[in-house]
């Protein structure tokens, strides 16, 4: 039994001020009429290509002192592969954000390229104590992202409508609440770095929490737009602020309490946030109560309270933090923390240039410590670079959001960039001391499978309703039934009306 | 909808902003205070890949920076091994001490009056170096002091009064610093754990860091008070054969149960040239407290010499004292503690006409093009006894090395002031053996300070232990260009 597809709008007509005007010169292909917005992201994205490609450049000639054709054609490859991306946004989006897929591309880019960099520092040290030369992390995380691509035109060929997704939203919430559960089941699930939430198959090892993150997010937005009336009109004032009904709160509270309570027992802190602020912003702009907030507010500092006597970790990490250069802590316990710190320090301004710096002396520099090897050799230019790219995600998301027609569309986009920017918050806040430590990985540039493969799965999504804000509006239904245009664009719905 | 979604925009980019702030201020705000703490391993592996600057002394070089093979550039090395270990320190994977430790910046290349040679290096394209530190020291001296101290532990400090540069400081254990500076981090450590574990201490500049009983070297500073004082060195002073202590029991006797002058009174000069303890208990007794400790800080007590490069432990003159603490502090007992530069100090203000020099051991900073970026220029630290005390007590201790205690300080055709001291510490332990003077006393060129810690193993005097130590410096600093 399959469903008529919805019918999408047309695409709105370019504006003559676009920039797409600067290139409408270009010879192009007769009788593919293409995209407007497309163009401009091919162009973003061969920018994005020759960023990595120099990064690439600038590592080799600090390495070993000259360039090789090599380079070029492994910049040519990684452009290529993207490229497939973008080809699938032309067939399944055209409509949507230009920006978002370079400023990914860019910062992926940059992250191969430095985890390649740690990769030949340790196969140097490796080489110097005589130990065997360990495997290349650069290769897995190509591979990985080469995963990542396929997934994200999945999404994007298989999420025609993203509307169609609320049809699944507790379908969603059971998967997502499964998959969180999954790393706890004896025999698939892992521990790495004391924290129980990878599955391991063979000798790939996998985070199913990021891919849960989404779906979980699916299932609230899709509750959400539903029960929404409910929860912002049926409430009761205590103290001037209005509260929802316990009842129709329940499964919210359901999905939330199980969620932390099984990332609490996992011991990962970082997720336990990440989850909690995303149930928060969504139900805050579903209802438009600013109550949540509060509600959300006291709800978290319980959870501290409760969770830093009980908890050894927390306290670790607090200790850490608050005193990370105090007696033994930059010997034990901020250990990491610290010599983070002092690459960060080493960078100064402009960084020690790539290959050129210690990075591999910070630990976990190629997972959770990546922004202080950046720090160190692309300096506080380069951080600033790559914080400004992550905001720019972030934004055209929300805009996507402004600009999504529906209410779900909006839910959605929302809660995705406003993961998006607290994950790169409460991860580079934590590696710069902003805040305490907690295990998160830099989205699209840490080295991790399903953070790569998640992420590229929250951009497609974001496309996705991108894509549907961008067409001009549906016609009224006072409409003339017959209009020109759209038969000589798509006869074959002419027929089907009959 | 869209209300409450542009707040969440408007937090996000709250959140960035944060984080934009706090990268400004974690690499270029902190980054200062970051790079120099102690667990920082970075900032010296940094520096071993260039090129740094050596330490000299005179055309010795006591520290230098050799091309290596392995996984940094250059190799730290000392070619004089322990003779000058106290002096340079030494510039491990991890930390650093002494000159390397307090010249850092400039033997590092990063010092700011290199700004000149570095803009070159960039147009050049030559390698980042580090500049030179000449210091005071005179090879000579400084060999002829730790031969004659030998095995023994103890410190020598020679000083020209007249600018108050070090020309000799030698400390007794020693150490090699070469193997500190080893790029393998295991013979590195290893070195350093063998060395901070000897019960000797050779780590410890003794001539800077360690404090000891003056023992009757004090005596020249309880001079310098009664002269102040109004007292002559002719006057006859009271000197008997063991002198009661105020509020006290005890009796303190003299040296060896002597007998100073008559044995009731002696006068102040033959007081000192025998090195009179009842005379001088006495003289602290009439005194008082206060005004020792006033004639010892004018001589530096109490406090460190201020921009010495090298780490200091103060010389202290207790704060409160009964009479019978005075009459022993008097005589540079109690709880009287000076390190050997102090002494070496007040030996030189003497010589110097009453003008306490400040020492220095840095003379010149140099360029890696060799051009020199500052020179060290005398400065006068105060004038803690007026000239004609300062000639009064030359006087005196012509007469000490003539005809007293100091004999064995004698250079042929050389005048030489000194004054001995034999310190007692704790029980069953042989007493330091001190000696400080100057030469020539009429025209001095060298003041000096020595130690032997428990007079070398053996009973004696610092006339016997110290004294000969003490002329070999001096007569290798008057041969000395």
């Amino acid at each position: 039994m399959t469903r008529p597809p919805i019918p999408l709008p047309p695409l709105r007509r370019p504006r003559s001020a676009d920039l797409t005007a600067t290139f409408a010169g270009l010879p192009l292909p007769q009788g593919t009429d293409l995209p407007p917005y497309r163009r401009r992201e091919l162009v973003l994205l061969i920018f994005a290509g020759i960023v990595a490609t120099s990064a690439l450049a600038a590592l080799t000639l600090a390495d070993i002192g000259q360039l090789s054709f090599g380079i070029l054609t492994i910049g040519l490859g990684f452009f290529c592969l993207w490229a497939v991306a973008h080809l699938a946004v032309r067939r399944f989006a055209p409509a949507a954000d230009p920006v978002l897929l370079p400023v990914v591309v860019a910062l992926n880019g940059l992250g191969l390229v430095m985890i390649y960099r740690l990769d030949l520092a340790r196969s140097e040290a490796a080489r110097q104590s005589g130990a065997h030369i360990p495997p290349s992390a650069a290769q897995v995380q190509l591979v990985w992202t080469l995963l990542a691509v396929i997934v994200f035109v999945l999404v994007l060929a298989l999420v025609r409508d993203h509307r169609s997704l609320a049809r699944y939203a507790y379908t969603a919430g059971l998967v997502g609440i499964v998959g969180l559960l999954l790393p706890i089941v004896p025999g698939i699930g892992t521990s790495i770095n004391g924290a129980r939430l990878w599955l391991r198959v063979g000798p790939f090892s996998f985070q199913p929490s990021e891919v849960s993150k989404i779906i979980i997010l699916i299932f609230f937005a899709g509750y959400l737009v539903n029960k929404r009336d409910v929860l912002s009109i049926a409430s009761r004032s205590v103290l001037g602020v209005k509260f929802p009904r316990a009842r129709d709160l329940g499964p919210v509270l359901v999905a939330w309490l199980a969620s932390l309570g099984i990332l609490v027992v996992q011991n990962d802190l970082g997720s336990s946030l990440l989850f909690f602020g995303m149930f928060m912003v969504v139900l805050y702009v579903a209802t438009e109560r600013a109550s949540w907030i509060v509600i959300g507010f006291l709800l978290f500092m319980i959870g501290a309270v409760l969770a830093y006597p009980l908890f050894g970790h927390v306290q670790v990490r607090v200790d850490g933090w608050l005193h990370a250069f105090d007696g033994d802590n930059p010997s034990s316990t901020s250990y990491q923390l610290v010599q983070g710190l002092y690459g960060f320090a080493a960078g100064g301004l402009t960084g020690t240039g790539l290959g050129q710096g210690h990075p591999q002396k910070v630990p976990f520099a190629n997972t959770d410590f990546i922004m202080a090897s950046l720090g160190e050799e692309l300096g506080l230019t380069g951080v600033m670079a790559i914080l400004t790219m992550y905001a720019l995600i972030v934004l055209r998301g929300m805009r996507a959001a402004l600009g999504a027609k529906d209410a779900f569309g909006k839910l959605l986009a929302t809660g995705l960039s406003f993961t998006l920017a607290l994950q790169v918050f409460v991860q580079v806040g934590g590696v710069m001391r902003l805040i305490p430590l907690t295990g998160l990985t830099l989205p699209f540039v840490s080295y991790g499978g399903s953070s790569i493969v998640a992420n590229a799965a929250i951009i497609a999504l974001l496309l996705r309703v991108s894509d549907g804000a961008r067409r001009a509006p549906e016609p009224a239904p006072d409409a003339p039934l017959f209009d020109p245009g759209a038969v000589s664009e798509s006869p074959t719905q002419v027929v089907k009306t009959t | 909808m869209n209300r409450p979604a542009r707040k969440v925009a408007v937090a996000c980019l709250v959140l960035f902003a944060a984080l934009l702030v706090n990268a400004n201020w974690l690499q270029v705000g902190q980054a200062g205070s970051l790079k120099n703490q102690p667990t920082n391993g970075r900032q010296i592996t940094e520096r071993l890949e260039r090129q740094r600057g050596p330490v000299l002394a005179g055309d010795v070089e006591i520290a230098r920076s050799v091309p290596s093979n392995d996984q940094y550039k250059f190799l730290r090395q000392y070619p004089a091994g322990k003779l000058y270990a106290n002096i340079s320190g030494y510039y491990t994977l991890f930390t650093a001490a002494g000159l390397e430790r307090s010249q850092d910046v400039l033997l590092s290349g990063d010092d700011d009056r290199l700004l000149a040679s570095r803009v070159t290096e960039l147009f050049t394209g030559k390698e980042r170096r580090g500049g030179t530190v000449v210091t005071t020291i005179k090879p000579a001296v400084q060999q002829v002091a730790a031969e004659a101290l030998g095995d023994r532990k103890g410190a020598v400090v020679a000083l020209d009064p007249s600018t108050g540069a070090v020309l000799a400081m030698v400390t007794s254990p020693s150490y090699d610093p070469t193997p500190l500076a080893s790029h393998t981090e295991k013979t590195a450590t290893d070195a350093y754990s063998v060395l901070s574990g000897d019960k000797a201490q050779p780590l410890l500049n003794r001539a800077t860091q360690q404090t000891y009983p003056p023992g009757s070297t004090f005596k020249l500073i309880t001079a310098a008070a009664a002269l102040a004082a109004g007292r002559k060195p002719d006057d006859r002073i009271a000197a008997p054969n063991s002198l009661a202590l105020p509020q006290s029991t005890a009796r303190l006797p003299n040296f060896d149960n002597e007998t100073c002058g008559d044995g009731e009174t002696d006068t102040l000069i033959h007081a000192l040239t025998i090195s009179c303890n009842t005379a001088f208990g006495q003289l602290g007794i009439d005194l008082g407290g206060d005004a020792l400790r006033q004639q010892a800080q004018a001589f530096g007590f109490d406090s460190t010499f201020p921009g010495f490069p090298l780490q200091q432990a103060r010389s202290v003159f207790p704060a409160t004292l009964d009479g019978a603490q005075t009459a022993q502090s008097a005589i540079g007992q109690y709880n009287v503690r000076v390190t050997p530069l102090q002494m070496a100090a007040v030996a030189a203000a003497i010589a110097n006409g009453g003008t306490e020099m400040k020492p220095y051991l840095v003379s010149e900073l140099r360029g890696p093009d060799g051009k020199t970026i500052s020179r060290t220029s005398p400065k006068g630290l105060g004038k803690p006894i007026s000239g004609d005390i300062a000639g009064e007590l030359t006087t005196m201790m012509e007469s000490v090395v003539t005809s007293g205690t100091g004999r064995k300080a004698q250079i042929d055709g050389v005048s030489v002031a000194g004054k001995t001291g034999t310190a007692e510490h704790g029980t069953g332990e042989p007493p330091h053996a001190w000696f400080v003077g100057f030469a020539p006393s009429d025209n001095p060129k060298v003041a000096v300070a020595v130690i032997v810690e428990d007079g070398g193993g053996e009973v004696g005097t610092g006339g016997a232990i110290a004294a000969p130590v003490a002329k070999q410096v001096m007569q290798a600093a008057l041969d000395s260009p």
